[in-house]
């Protein structure tokens, strides 16, 4: 009732507003959002536009909007995906995309895959949002042909597009000043100025600092089987902290029929690793430190009519330190340094103009270094070629691929460890649309995708759990959906969309944790076999009162991730760990005259923490409420936008992951300049 | 206006609607969570000896806080599984991370805490916590005149902090607290006492592939490291017996690359093994004079684990029996972590680990290696405590 109760003043705000605003709303300023809003819009429409199934994407404005931080954050308001969120800002942060498996996540940044052959997983909580243009995340693949090998190679993929330089009519370069300030002691300036140099060339430069301590207040409260209260406690989380800088460069230039790009990326980083609370420890000494540069470039043109060219390539260097410095631990503190060479051609034949043909060849190179007692010292030669076809009728779209991956590992050590063996494998996809009205307002589309990924080198060679005979774990993916969307012109509605998609997928080989019987000692097996079948329905409805612009975002998903390895195992059967049957998320948006209000709901289901589902391993549901207010001016070409954020308004206490718990209410200030 | 005034209700409409969805989600979901209950399963006919039962402590995975204890009544024939949370509701977040050793010794039961860094003093016949004693990584504990002794894997700060040596705490029973320390070798293990020296088996589990080999010797009434006895046959030293000859049996857990674990007899005196009994050993119970052992060792040859048992007579140092289990139930026994036996019944409990990260099963077999009974368990069963009127150890 309680709830109840304050949703309903928060709506009654909300709608007092809405009516104060729309009575006051008679001039006829020019609505400088909404302007910005349908350019970026139709940005990104035309850059999906060959797509045969369009992704799921959160692009400019509506980014800022979401109350995120980053990346990780704004992947929780797209369908299928499970946020695993260790909790804090500095907390690991990693995506499972339709229950596959963190593992199967690709995620590429600025069109080039972001890499760890160590574990197979990019700390998503590490990007923030402050340069980042657009996400798109995509099941399957990115179905447009004209992409390097690697685009190809993941079950599903996350494509993070940093701010391109864009000017004003008669402008040559932009600065944007933002702080940001809050809850968690968090202190976050950062810069972005972006510059024409030539006509053609533009250059763009970012920085950004980090640092919070990490702390905020969590609760633990139990009742008895009678009623009473059998605890509630209130702690800080500690050794939370985390200091980091981001450092970023773009060249864009522009030649005829073609451009390129040419970006580094630098990032450092100290923080604590909060761990898990169990009785007795509240407070753990484990830090890490991470370094990591790269730097990649692009070139793309169109030689003729029927020939197009991409050539990308990347130098990647990550280093990690981590430190377990506890009284109460055995000391321990390891160095892991990781190097990525990486080049990939691309070709693009038009045969007429309904039928396109691709042809593309990868070469990646992977090392890695540890000072680990008998480390193996690995090495993996990654070759991957790609041939594609799509062709594009004036109701139809098909598309096919099949990629080649071709694996040769060493390993240089000095006790037994043995390089795996070569791999090569061969993993079809095809996708296929179909648009009924030449309005295409209705869609009807699907896909299949055989796919795999490669152990990592910690499932190969981590030193005693390593296993080198791994094989690769494959998923097999069926979809098929229906997107229905209209512009309606309505005196109160102006658009709505609906899609749903329905599908199941196979995880074959998978790469599991097994105990040899010994203590410490676990080894990696392929034994795992997980069935998926789930339903996907997202819709968006857009309105708008007089010059009150309002946006309506729902989004549900049912899955049933059910493990089938054994009918031996107790958990035969059962859903599988951190896979939720239902989760929701509903975000709500109005605007008006540079005010914007939004307001967002998550809510994630009942699930277990490990493979039974039984009341041991129960993870009850959680939800948040989260909403955010900003305002921007313009004076003398200045731009000044204020953000401020409330999350958790309930101050909930939950936990995404067993034992690692989230905060409580929580506050954030933005402040935005730009010139 | 009208029009406007229509829409502003139509938004007004869709606003409720979507209010009402919204907190009919909320406060569904809204429950208040409640401490598990206990689970009681009548698993066999009562029973009456002077054991009336015993405590077994499920140690859970690392981090999952899932540590827990079962009783088992032999005076009603029930099986009570998570019995903690109930006893001790006011316990924040119940009883831990990784159980690693029970003992019931004078009127006071112990149940070593690994991973939360403390020894839980409980009543033997309820399980009502009495206090908790602060020892961090404690791993093992054995009691002797008064006192308990704890080994722990890690002892004072060292110099060179990659080389942290163990420690073995001692504590007052009556006053609960640690009044003595004394540091040992690297991760250090089990505990036996004889006479008025206390043996503690040194693993270096941590420091692969420099595996300790030594077994400390401290003399209780200096609380001093007083010898060392360096084993030559084997490292990575883990489970302590001892028989009524005043020998030492002590398992190793062997290595990754090539040796297997294996169970020596020491002759403390002579600080020589007597004999390598050649067998694997991943827990054992000294009966008496007589060993019982269980085993299970990954192969990457049948990519599966090979699993064992043995009763072995201390006394002659002669394997009685590598089959203990005779009705075929070891068939469905996928990774035995636990023993223990029963000394009046000599009914004999196994505990099936299975992948650690489900559910335990207990197998009761009697003293013919006949199935009793068989029970769920918590995460990972493997130690034991038998409650009664007797000095069973």
């Amino acid at each position: 009732m309680k709830y109840l109760f304050c949703i309903g003043l928060i709506w009654s705000i909300a709608i007092l507003n809405v009516n104060a605003y729309s009575q006051a709303a008679m001039g006829d300023e020019v609505f400088l959002d909404s302007v910005l809003t349908i350019q970026e819009i139709n940005v990104v429409a035309n850059k999906h536009q060959k797509e045969i199934i369009k992704p799921q994407t959160l692009s400019g404005v509506e980014l800022e909007r979401l109350n995120s931080h980053s990346v990780a954050d704004a992947l929780r308001y797209f369908s299928g995906v499970q946020l695993k969120d260790y909790g804090g800002i500095g907390g690991i942060k990693t995506v499972n995309i339709r229950s596959m498996g963190t593992n199967h996540v690709g995620v590429f940044y600025n069109g080039i895959q972001l890499g760890n052959a160590q574990n197979g997983q990019v700390d998503l909580g590490r990007y923030s949002l402050e340069n980042v243009e657009e996400i798109s995340l995509y099941n399957g693949q990115k179905s447009n042909i004209f992409q390097s090998a690697k685009d190809f190679a993941s079950s599903s993929a996350i494509y993070i597009y940093t701010k391109r330089p864009t000017f004003g009519h008669g402008r040559n370069y932009n600065v944007m000043v933002q702080m940001k300030t809050g809850s968690f002691g968090l202190a976050n300036p950062s810069i972005i100025w972006s510059q024409r140099l030539t006509d053609n060339i533009s250059m763009s430069a970012n920085a950004e600092y980090t640092y919070a301590n990490g702390r905020y207040k969590f609760r633990y409260r139990r009742l008895q089987l009678n009623g009473d209260v059998a605890y509630d406690t209130t702690a800080t989380r500690q050794n939370g902290d985390v200091e980091a800088l981001r450092a970023e460069m773009g060249l864009y230039g522009r030649i005829q029929n073609g451009r390129w790009n040419l970006n580094g990326y630098f990032y450092t980083s100290e923080r604590g690793i909060p761990g898990a609370i169990v009785n007795n420890v509240f407070r753990r000494g484990e830090r890490q430190w991470d370094k990591s540069a790269f730097g990649q470039g692009a070139f793309e043109k169109k030689f003729s009519n029927s020939y197009s060219l991409k050539l990308s390539g990347k130098f990647a260097w990550d280093y990690s330190n981590y430190l377990r410095d506890d009284k109460k631990e055995l000391y321990l503190n390891n160095h892991y340094y990781q190097k990525e060479v990486y080049f990939s051609v691309a070709n693009l034949f038009s045969i007429n103009n309904w039928w396109t043909v691709s042809a593309s060849a990868d070469l990646q190179w992977n090392t890695m270094a540890a000072d680990l007692t008998d480390f193996a010292y690995p090495t993996r030669w990654t070759q991957l070629g790609a041939i594609a076809t799509a062709m594009n009728f004036k109701h139809v779209g098909l598309q096919a691929s099949l990629l080649g991956t071709f694996i040769q590992e060493s390993t240089r050590s000095r006790k037994i460890y043995t390089a795996g063996p070569n791999r090569h494998e061969f993993s079809p996809a095809a996708f296929i649309n179909y648009r009924p009205f030449d309005s295409d307002w209705l869609e009807i589309y699907g896909f299949f995708k055989k796919i795999f990924r490669m152990p990592t080198f910690n499932d190969l060679y981590y030193t005693e759990i390593g296993n080198a005979d791994l094989e690769p774990e494959y998923t097999y993916q069926y979809d098929i959906g229906i997107s229905i969307s209209r512009q309606l012109g309505h005196s109160f509605f102006d658009f709505v969309s609906i899609k749903t998609d329905a599908y199941y997928n196979l995880v074959k080989n998978k790469i599991i944790a097994y105990p040899t019987g010994k203590q410490f000692r676990w080894t990696m097996i392929n034994l795992g076999k997980v069935r998926i079948a789930g339903v996907e329905v997202s819709g968006d409805v857009a309105a708008h009162i007089e010059k009150v612009r309002m946006k309506l975002h729902t989004q549900y998903t049912f899955q049933r991730a059910r493990d089938y390895t054994d009918p031996a195992d107790s958990f035969y059967g059962d859903q599988i760990p951190y896979i939720p049957r239902h989760s929701i998320s509903v975000s709500y948006n109005a605007n008006y005259r540079g005010w914007d209000f939004n307001y967002s709901f998550i809510y994630t289901g009942e699930r277990y923490n490990e493979q039974e589902n039984n009341l041991y391993n129960f993870e009850p549901p959680w939800f948040t409420h989260d909403m955010s207010l900003s305002k921007e001016f313009t004076i003398n070409n200045v731009s000044l936008k204020l953000i401020g954020e409330l999350n958790n308004v309930f101050n909930q206490a939950y936990e995404v992951i067993h034992n690692y718990p989230m905060p409580g209410r929580n506050f954030r200030l933005t402040a935005k300049i730009s010139i | 206006m009208t029009t406007l005034n229509n829409r502003i209700a139509t938004f007004k409409v869709l606003a409720i609607a979507l209010l009402a969805f919204v907190t009919s989600l909320t406060s569904s979901c809204e429950r208040d969570e409640v401490l598990i209950d206990i689970v009681q399963t009548q698993v066999t006919q009562p029973s009456y000896t002077d054991i009336c039962g015993f405590y077994l402590l499920n140690e859970g995975n690392m981090g999952s806080n899932k540590a827990s204890i079962d009783y088992f009544d032999a005076t009603e024939g029930v099986y009570y599984r998570n019995i903690y949370a109930e006893r001790n509701p006011t316990v924040v977040k119940e009883l831990g991370d990784v159980g690693n050793d029970i003992l019931i010794y004078g009127n006071k039961m112990y149940a070593v805490i690994n991973c939360s860094h403390k020894v839980e003093v409980l009543t033997p016949d309820s399980a009502k916590r009495i206090t908790q004693i602060d020892i961090p990584n404690c791993r093992y504990a054995v009691g002797h005149e008064g006192c308990l002794y704890v080994s722990s894997y890690v002892g004072p700060v060292q110099i060179d902090p990659t080389a942290q040596l163990g420690a073995v705490f001692k504590v007052d029973t009556l006053s609960l607290e640690v009044v003595d320390t004394v540091e040992v070798g690297y991760q250090p293990e089990e505990m036996a006492i004889i006479g008025n020296r206390l043996y503690v088996a040194n693993s270096g589990g941590y420091r692969v592939p420099y595996y300790d080999n030594r077994v400390s010797v401290i003399d209780l009434n200096t609380f001093d490291v007083a010898d060392v006895i360096t084993i030559d046959e084997a490292a990575n030293l883990h489970r302590v017996e001892k028989d009524s000859k005043g020998r030492l049996w002590i398992s190793s857990r062997g290595d990754y690359f090539g040796s297997i674990s294996t169970l020596l007899v020491i002759d403390p005196a002579s600080k020589k093994v007597i004999k390598n009994m050649s067998i694997p050993v991943s827990d054992m119970w000294a009966d008496g004079d007589t060993l019982y052992t269980v085993s299970s060792e990954w192969s990457y040859v049948t990519g599966g684990n090979a699993v064992s048992y043995a009763k072995v007579d201390m006394a002659s140092m002669e394997i009685i029996d590598d089959n203990i289990i005779k009705d075929g139930t070891d068939a469905s026994i996928k990774l035995p972590y636990g023993i223990a036996v029963n000394p009046l019944t000599k009914d004999f409990y196994v505990c099936d680990a299975k992948s650690y990260v489900v559910s335990g099963t207990i197998y009761c077999f009697d003293k013919d290696g006949c199935l009793k009974w068989k029970e769920t368990t918590g995460q990972v069963p493997a130690h034991f405590a038998f409650n009664g009127r007797i000095e069973y150890k």
